[in-house]
């Protein structure tokens, strides 16, 4: 017995459509990155709640520099470290739009410090999901302020060593301690259930943005198959192993 | 009626960024220049004008608080003094990069480094040379009198979104501080973000269904495209040269001997021709009104006609580099000015003509 394809193209058997604000632009990131799942479930997100008119996007300096290739949403590239202060911007002069910022560690927790925390100290009424593999993806895999201990990285070649290069930062535990933070979680995409997980707590960050709370505080423990040299599941593995015990998931904070 | 106030340079940069109905002011303090950001602060102009008025973390933030705001299509504007203004660079870099137009103030002080509080020129070659990495060129416009603080708020942006260029208002430490009349301008409405959609099109207004999504960026990875985008931005700064020069001159038509000055140093130097013209000596003064586009046709005419050229500025000799420039060797070119916060005289000029042009 031969099926029908039409048999199976019905409305009731459909379980996953690609998102209709993620464009068709072919993503350039490597296998395994976590980058894709994350762009994907913004695009999901923006759809669901019918936000894509309203949604005004930064993307920053690193491997999704190039971010407004796949989001249909209109954004600003920022300067390295600066998304914060572009969105305060753009938050205070159009209130009436969703902002949302899209950063790497090295970018939100190197270059960026002053402006990430002085973003969320004022409670610029945004969101601001925070990548962290723990490593300079687009540059080549250098040590990022948020590198492990005893982690190799190609500036730390014999891996991190906290009394020459000084420890790794957890950014997340010092936006949470801030007045201006409303909602401050860790979420990861590396399996079906984290992913669903993280997609929960974007759209709870966009409730968030509308009943003017604050800043809405993601990050996302990630991983950098490129720069950490394993395969995507070795990378899977390793993040679970090694990265969740220093940057344990769930929420920091939630008022 | 008119109306006409006694206030300083640094308030009527505020008063009249409320006044032609700038949305947006983001500021860090920094002596001479913090008045703008307290005049802004007392006046309240979300409550009246809806204009936002933030201080930031650092200029750093301001610079791209102002990209930001600026790729909404907002009007907005930043002050600061020389320190302050190194720190914006790079943020100056990305605007022009991403064609953001925006107006940044800067009432110069004496460095290099920290340096002193007291005015300078020394800004100059950052000023009119780009400032940042990468070619470009930002509007630069010169006022010598409080009234013109606050008259190149205006202008400053009018021509900042002509060009989607960055526009800064080179001051100093002098005018900045001093009192003088202002007739003030009359209150204008900001844009309504429709207005906006008319007149910027290219501005991050929300995505809508019947356009592409709008990307405010200066990254371009294809060489061959990107050498295309800087000759497409090389050509608006030679429009700029062809339709925005602007300068004053003073009794330069008979003139011998051109002093060249900008800013308060051009207040100086019209008494000094007074002084001159009183000793028989026919001397002119050229001001520069748009340092870029510098007035090169305007002084290469002039040097047909004249004995030589003294270019007066509080710095140890930068502009004098581009009135070299604009004469081509036509006429002996010399530099004069005290530095370091210091100020020179209407005399001291007098003499300098004298010793390095007249005898020289």
């Amino acid at each position: 017995m031969s099926i029908d394809i039409n048999e199976i193209k019905k409305a009731e058997n459909l379980v996953y459509k690609k998102s209709s604000v993620l464009t068709d632009k072919v993503m350039h990131y490597c296998p395994g990155c976590s980058h894709g799942a994350v762009n994907r479930i913004m695009a999901e997100v923006i759809e669901e709640l019918d936000l894509q008119e309203e949604t005004i996007g930064v993307t920053p300096v690193g491997c999704s520099v190039l971010l407004y290739n796949y989001i249909d949403i209109d954004w600003q590239e920022a300067a390295h470290g600066r998304a914060p202060a572009l969105a305060t911007a753009i938050k205070r002069l159009r209130p009436d739009k969703y902002v949302v910022t899209y950063q790497g560690d090295g970018d939100l927790a190197a270059i960026g410090t002053a402006e990430t925390i002085h973003a969320c100290n004022r409670g610029e009424n945004i969101i601001m999901i925070f990548i962290n593999n723990g490593i300079y993806g687009m540059t080549g895999g250098q040590m990022a302020p948020t590198t492990l201990e005893g982690m190799k990285s190609s500036t730390s070649p014999f891996g991190r060593d906290v009394a020459r290069d000084g420890n790794p930062l957890n950014m997340t535990q010092i936006v949470a301690s801030l007045p201006g933070t409303s909602y401050v979680t860790r979420q990861s995409v590396h399996t079906a259930a984290a992913a669903r997980k993280m997609k929960r707590s974007l759209k709870k960050a966009f409730e968030n943005q509308k009943n003017n709370k604050g800043t809405s505080f993601i990050e996302v423990v990630s991983t950098c198959s490129s720069g950490w040299k394993m395969t995507p599941a070795q990378s899977n593995k390793w993040m679970v192993e090694n990265m969740f015990p220093s940057y344990p998931l769930g929420d920091l904070k939630d008022e | 009626m008119r109306e006409v106030r006694l206030m300083k340079g640094n308030e009527a940069i505020a008063e009249a960024a409320i006044r032609c109905g700038v949305d947006g002011y983001f500021g860090y303090p920094i002596t001479p220049q913090s008045e703008v950001m307290e005049t802004l602060m007392d006046l309240k102009p979300w409550e009246t004008t809806g204009m936002e008025v933030l201080q930031a973390e650092s200029e750093v933030a301001s610079i791209n608080m102002l990209y930001g705001g600026a790729g909404c299509g907002k009007k907005v504007m930043t002050s600061s003094s020389s320190p302050g203004i190194s720190l914006m660079q790079e943020g100056l870099s990305y605007l022009a990069g991403a064609e953001l137009p925006c107006v940044v103030v800067n009432v110069v002080r004496g460095g290099p480094g920290l340096g002193t509080i007291q005015p300078s020129q020394s800004d100059y070659f950052q000023s009119v040379r780009g400032g940042g990495h990468g070619d470009y060129n930002t509007i630069v416009l010169a006022p010598s009198s409080v009234q013109e603080m606050s008259d190149f708020v205006e202008l400053a942006f009018d021509l900042a979104f002509k060009y989607r260029n960055p526009a800064i208002i080179l001051s100093d430490g002098m005018i900045g501080q001093m009192m003088e009349k202002v007739e003030m301008k009359p209150f204008k409405k900001r844009w309504t973000n429709e207005e906006i959609e008319k007149y910027c099109p290219w501005a991050t207004t929300g995505k809508k269904k019947d356009r592409e999504r709008n990307i405010i960026t200066s990254v371009e990875l294809d060489s061959q495209v990107f050498e295309s985008f800087n000759h497409k931005l090389v050509a608006k700064y030679r429009k700029m040269e062809e339709e925005e020069v602007r300068f004053e001159s003073f009794q330069c038509e008979d003139a011998d001997y051109i002093i060249v000055a900008y800013g308060s140093s051009a207040r100086i130097c019209q008494k000094s021709i007074d002084i001159l013209r009183s000793k028989g000596i026919k001397a002119g003064l050229l001001r520069p009104i748009t340092l870029f586009p510098f007035p090169k046709a305007e002084l290469n005419s002039i040097a047909d006609r004249v004995k030589g050229m003294l270019s007066v500025e509080m710095s140890t000799g930068q502009m004098v580099e581009d009135v070299r420039l604009a004469v081509e060797g036509k006429v002996k070119v010399e530099h004069f000015g005290r530095v370091g916060g210091m100020v020179h005289s209407p005399e001291e000029v007098v003499e300098a003509l004298e010793q390095k042009i007249i005898g020289g």
